[in-house]
């Protein structure tokens, strides 16, 4: 064999050569002690809740957290000494931070899916409220006004947002002018415009010079005022990644550059696109403040942006909790969670597109 | 010169010969043949269709500057009449009433809006209090204590989190985290209350600050998460290595190398969830008490909120009363511009740092 002769050891030597051990892994004994170090911890904590006057849930995790620190501390310091005992306890510490940051999703799916539930039925997604008051039984009536508005909405919405948001990006990675760095800045800015302020500044430049009345339009144009920033931000992202070779390639074909751009540069970049597009609809979904200020709410089905109340999830939500009766606070559950269903589909999707590969 | 025979074995010295440029026609012969092309004039001057395109990218670039300058100059147009009217008494005292006689006209008005901006500003610190230090632990467990499928996966509920509609979070915290978090003020103050800020004159814990900056902690929390774990992510490989090297612990690395490289990123995170805690509306409104007194007690259920009280006083407003809000609507529009800049400025100027 061809590694023999290239072998310089003599082949003596050969046989304490050293093989590929197997990857080392956590053994037994090791496994044990930190299955008995959590029991422990539990277990005080138990004991500590049992015994003093502490009593509920709250006391007995944080007891827990703070025992598990202390006792990875004492294991750390028993086996290799002081340093190790803070690196284990620091572990700890950073897994308490994660479990804490986490525990609110878990609690929100938790209580929307457990409270909603119940308030689920068939006629939910073909009635509107027309007919029924927040007041009557759950079966009556439903949210499919809702739907629709909130629907009409956002594709108005994104129909303003989706070129500007584009464009604010292409600007950025493409044209690389001297305004490159304060957009940036800008549509950071943007994105930190709290959507009362949207619904204001549609209220005071259009709906009380122009419309006087509300209208779905003006929910809309608040909502791309708050999408534009999403879309430019990830279309941004997405069109950096795009290899400068591609555009060289499209330039030394003799395109110009809006031939690469729009040939070469955002075909690339399509999937990444459908995901700035789905991110942003995500994010003005559930919007609610500038809907509350600017679309008057309606209770039956109305697909004319710019005459009539036209209903929106939010809204719906909204009334149904503020009037407070058991079945409309049910409503009100129910339609928490076709919205939060709304938005992990959109989010979903949006995972599904991004994780492919740009091109 | 550039038909160099080691270029071409066989090309003579002559230049005239060599293949590239037998390939172009003598002057003489272009001249002669008519329907040939004539050869582009080769100029760095852009194409008609490049000019346009520019342009129009230009303007679609600069929307976030018009809709961000329009937005300044409308609400100070509809709020110029109180502000001036008001002067700084608007920003100092904390009245906000409407007096109107017995047929609906306005005898008197007084809008101050002291009490609502230090509720806004407390609500959004308690947020970032109670955010920062889970933010912080999270973001280090997520770059460097997991790695794989379960890394993606909690990056993944967190980005999801994210996306959770304000709303969402305003009733649940209304119905979930109230009933719990009044319990936990109670404990804060009985064992706490010596210290000014935990002390209250009366024993009232409903809808307090604390509540209503605990809602906005969890709606932050992703923001400061993502942040400062994409900071913490691009930690200089070298030196955890080298840290590594030297015999350093996991938290003994965490604490000489990713800390001080990430402190501008955290800062930076912590200021965007500032700006994006004093600009929520709904979750807000749905769990914190709005009363026109300037109130420091945090775990007192008694807060101003400026979002909240637009959203509040909206409805059943006169036109008068609309300017108010507008002008109210202008000052944290201006508030969170700020603090997005500050923000901004940190986290650039960490990300050039020590690279």
């Amino acid at each position: 064999m061809s590694i023999e002769t290239d072998n310089p050891l003599p082949s003596k030597e050969k046989k304490i050569t050293p093989q590929p051990q197997t990857p080392w892994k956590t053994s037994g004994t090791e496994r044990a002690s930190s299955l008995i170090f959590i029991l422990a911890a539990a277990a005080a904590s138990y004991m500590t809740v049992a015994l003093t006057p502490m009593k509920g849930i709250l006391p007995l995790t944080l007891l827990f957290f703070i025992f598990a620190a202390l006792f990875s501390f004492i294991r750390g310091n028993r086996s290799r000494g002081i340093v190790a005992g803070q690196d284990s306890a620091a572990g700890v510490v950073m897994a308490i931070g994660m479990f804490v940051a986490l525990l609110p999703i878990a609690s929100i799916l938790y209580t929307t899916v457990s409270k909603g539930l119940p308030g689920l039925h068939r006629g939910l997604l073909f009635n509107d409220m027309s007919a029924a008051t927040p007041t009557d039984p759950i079966t009556e009536g439903g949210l499919s006004h809702a739907i629709v508005g909130t629907f009409v909405m956002v594709m108005i919405s994104l129909a303003i947002a989706l070129p500007l948001g584009l464009l604010t990006a292409i600007y950025i990675t493409e044209i690389r002018g001297r305004f490159t760095r304060p957009i940036r800045f800008l549509v950071q800015a943007m994105s930190g415009v709290p959507s009362i302020v949207a619904g204001l500044f549609i209220l005071s430049a259009f709906v009380y010079p122009i419309t006087k009345t509300f209208s779905g339009l003006m929910g809309s144009l608040a909502l791309s005022i708050l999408m534009i920033p999403t879309i430019a931000r990830t279309a941004e992202e997405v069109l950096r990644l795009i290899p400068e070779d591609l555009r060289e390639a499209g330039l030394a074909l003799g395109g110009t550059q809006w031939r690469t751009v729009a040939m070469v540069v955002v075909p690339a970049a399509r999937s990444g696109l459908v995901t700035a597009v789905i991110l942003g609809i995500a994010r003005v979904a559930g919007e609610t403040a500038p809907i509350l200020l600017l679309t008057g709410g309606g209770d039956q089905i109305n697909i004319n942006p710019v005459e009539g109340a036209m209903g929106s999830l939010p809204f719906y939500i909204w009334k149904s909790f503020f009037f407070g009766s058991e079945e409309a606070v049910a409503r009100g559950w129910a339609g928490l969670l076709v919205l939060l269903t709304l938005v992990l589909i959109l989010f979903a999707t949006a995972r599904f597109f991004s994780t492919r590969k740009v091109r | 010169m550039i038909c160099s025979s080691s270029v071409h074995p066989f090309a003579t010295p002559d230049c005239d010969s060599c293949p590239k440029m037998r390939l172009m026609p003598a002057p003489q012969a272009l001249a002669d043949a008519p329907n040939l092309p004539k050869p582009r004039v080769i100029t760095t001057e852009p194409r008609l269709s490049d000019k346009v395109f520019r342009a129009v990218v230009t303007a679609g670039g600069l929307s976030s500057l018009v809709i961000l300058g329009l937005i300044a100059v409308f609400l100070a147009y509809q709020g110029f009449e109180i502000l001036v009217t008001e002067g700084l008494d608007f920003f100092t005292s904390s009245k906000w009433e409407v007096i109107t006689d017995e047929y609906g006209d306005v005898v008197s008005y007084e809008f101050g809006l002291a009490a609502m901006l230090v509720g806004t500003m407390l609500c959004a610190l308690v947020a970032v209090f109670v955010a920062i230090p889970v933010s912080v632990a999270s973001a280090l467990f997520l770059s460097f204590y997991v790695r794989g499928k379960l890394k993606a996966i909690l990056i993944g509920s967190v980005d999801l989190m994210a996306a959770f509609p304000s709303i969402l979070f305003g009733f649940w915290g209304f119905f979930v985290l109230m009933p719990r978090a009044e319990y936990w003020a109670m404990l804060i103050n009985k064992y706490l209350g010596w210290i000014p800020l935990f002390a209250v004159d009366e024993r009232v814990f409903t809808r307090s600050p604390f509540l209503a900056g605990l809602v906005l902690a969890v709606m932050i929390i992703p923001i400061t998460t993502s942040v400062a774990r994409e900071v913490f992510d691009q930690t200089p490989l070298d030196r955890v290595q080298a840290a590594y090297a030297l015999g350093a612990t996991k938290w003994a690395m965490i604490k000489a190398v990713a800390l001080p490289y990430g402190r501008g990123g955290v800062v930076g995170g912590a200021m965007l969830g500032l700006g994006r805690a004093m600009g929520e509306t709904v979750a807000v409104y749905t769990v914190l008490n709005i009363v026109y007194d300037i109130n420091w007690q945090i775990l007192f259920g008694a807060g101003g909120n400026i979002a909240s009280l637009i959203l509040l006083k909206f409805g059943e407003a006169r036109p008068l009363e609309v300017q108010a809000l507008m002008a109210a609507g202008l000052a944290l529009f201006l508030l969170t511009l700020l603090v997005n800049f500050i923000a901004d400025f940190i986290v650039k100027k960490s990300g050039k740092k020590g690279r």
